[in-house]
């Protein structure tokens, strides 16, 4: 595997505080990679960290030779004096050819939106035309900041699958940052749960059961750790394991609200031994 | 020669073209990146420049960049949040402190006092050919350096994370930008005068806006507006015998409000 970026013992911050330290962090060509951590936690920070756009105060940053980073910010205030289309904004910093525009706004579903000025863009088409931006320079490595802010259900959902599709086709690792945890997760090779240093990390299916992470998201989050949960358990199935009882098992723990923390270490405990069930 | 086409009267054109054609490059990322405060704080600091560059006997086109860029790099140096100080409230203590100290500093100066109107409105009827020699000099070089940087401001514009991670860096154009900046209040303090410096940058861009569908079109009707702002201008003081610089100033504002008349009929 090719590595494209490496970070080692990173850490980060404005004034005195430091918002990130000590944060270790690699990505491989063809990886999905999700930052999951609560607000404040410094998942954007260590997204410009490895952007380039925040030098870190300590540490190091490694990136592949020649690395293309396709990069869509999480929020773009474009001011309304600047008069751009969509067009005119795929080319920013660098003009493509005007087929392989139109190509990739078709394969982001935003082909209508040519001449449309980049004001008064819906949530949904906002975030297609940054990533149809991003894909354009043939990026190695795709990095998404809260990509779906501003999306209902069934658009973010649409999105992510566009993602994977792309990540399909064109062979690109991906590493996102987002708070939608049960759509993100399940998309993902390895989930780094960070909360100003890198708390747990690891497969969906490792973290989701570390305690960092249940400290973190197990009371906050029931809605869509469930739905999460649900998607898990049918794998389990098929891989032969005891589906019910362990869905069951888990949906009772988060019924009890903020003891969760609590009942998250017992789970750890019980979950090596699952496989002997 | 006399009459309109008299010799001072073709070289306060010239000079007045040569910088309505360099304002623009800087005038549109001053109005997209909401800076026109800034161009005030830079623009009457050039009151301080001119009086010191004439008691050290400088050039005062050299003299007013040099105070210019000073103040831009303070105020640079000042915009952090450990100042605790809102932007808009430090550049108003910058612009007008430099403003006060520039004024105070020129009351010094014997003789001064009668020239410093010249210096506050601008004195256009009075350049030389070696002003319109160094204008048009200045000019092509910001119209250089800006046309060089210009994908990397547009992008840093619109995010600077989105230049960051093309490798661009949004930190050194914004310097770039800053000492372009200087450069021009020393180039049209001549043409303008201090006060007014602000209104070359701001108005012909934010006029061009309603009849612009991209950033260059934009780019090109303001130097559009600012030349026949600058033509028309000259030619109205001839004729009603009113100040040059405000007379220039006073046509931009009517192209203001014709373009954002058209502009709304047309998109109404």
């Amino acid at each position: 595997m090719t590595r494209l970026i490496e970070g080692r013992g990173l850490a980060a911050g404005f004034g005195g505080t430091d918002v990130l330290s000590g944060v270790d962090f690699h990505i491989d060509a063809g990886e999905i990679v999700t930052i999951v951590g609560p607000n404040g936690s410094g998942k954007s920070t260590l997204m410009r960290l490895l952007v380039g756009a925040v030098r870190p105060r300590s540490g190091t940053i490694t990136r592949a030779p020649g690395l293309r980073l396709g990069y869509v910010p999480q929020k773009l205030s474009i001011d309304p004096t600047l008069p751009l289309t969509v067009t005119r904004f795929l080319d920013l910093p660098r003009p493509s050819p005007r087929a392989k525009k139109a190509a990739m706004m078709e394969r982001c579903g935003i082909t209508d939106l040519t001449h449309h000025p980049m004001t008064g863009l819906s949530g949904g088409q906002y975030q297609r035309v940054l990533l149809a931006r991003a894909l354009l320079v043939q990026p190695q490595l795709l990095m998404l900041d809260e990509a779906t802010q501003g999306m209902d259900q069934r658009g973010s959902a649409g999105f992510y699958a566009l993602i994977e599709e792309l990540r399909r086709d064109l062979g690109l690792a991906v590493l996102m940052v987002s708070h939608e945890l049960h759509v993100v997760m399940s998309a993902s090779d390895r989930v780094i749960c960070l909360n100003g240093h890198v708390c747990c990390e690891g497969t969906p299916e490792i973290v989701r059961s570390a305690p960092e992470y249940r400290a973190l998201f197990g009371t906050g989050t029931q809605g869509t750790l469930a739905l999460y949960r649900h998607e898990h358990d049918h794998s389990h199935d098929h891989a032969g394991g005891d589906g019910h009882d362990h869905g069951h098992d888990h949906a009772h723990h988060h019924g009890q609200g903020h003891h969760a923390h609590a009942h998250a270490h017992a789970d750890k405990h019980a979950d090596p031994a699952e496989p002997a069930e | 020669m006399s009459g309109l086409l008299s010799e001072f009267m073709i070289r306060a054109a010239l000079a007045g073209v040569g910088v309505a054609l360099a304002a623009p490059w800087l005038g549109v990322f001053v109005v997209w990146r909401r800076m026109a405060y800034f161009g005030d704080a830079v623009g009457h600091a050039a009151v301080l420049g001119v009086a010191l560059s004439l008691m050290i006997q400088l050039p005062v086109t050299l003299g007013v960049a040099a105070v210019a860029v000073t103040v831009a790099l303070v105020i640079a140096a000042l915009e952090h949040p450990r100042v605790g100080l809102g932007a808009d409230a430090l550049l108003g203590v910058m612009s007008h402190g430099a403003l006060a100290f520039g004024l105070i500093a020129v009351s010094f100066l014997p003789g001064a006092r009668l020239n410093l109107e010249a210096y506050l409105f601008g004195d256009i009827l009075a350049v030389g050919w070696a002003d319109v020699g160094v204008i048009w000099a200045g000019a092509a070089v910001i119209a250089a350096v800006i046309g060089w940087r210009w994908r990397g401001l547009l992008t840093a514009t619109v995010n600077p994370d989105l230049a960051w991670s093309a490798g661009l860096n949004p930190d050194r154009d914004r310097r770039i930008l800053t000492l372009a900046l200087a450069l021009l209040v020393a180039l049209a303090i001549k043409v303008v005068g201090a006060l007014l410096i602000t209104a070359l940058l701001v108005i012909p861009a934010a006029a061009a806006r309603p009849l612009s569908r991209s950033p260059e079109m934009m780019l090109g009707v303001a130097m559009g507006i600012g030349v026949l702002s600058a033509l028309v201008g000259l030619g109205l003081s001839y004729a009603a015998d009113t100040p040059a610089g405000p007379s220039v100033v006073v046509v931009s504002v009517v192209c203001f409000v014709l373009g954002r008349a058209i502009g709304s009929l047309r998109t109404g």
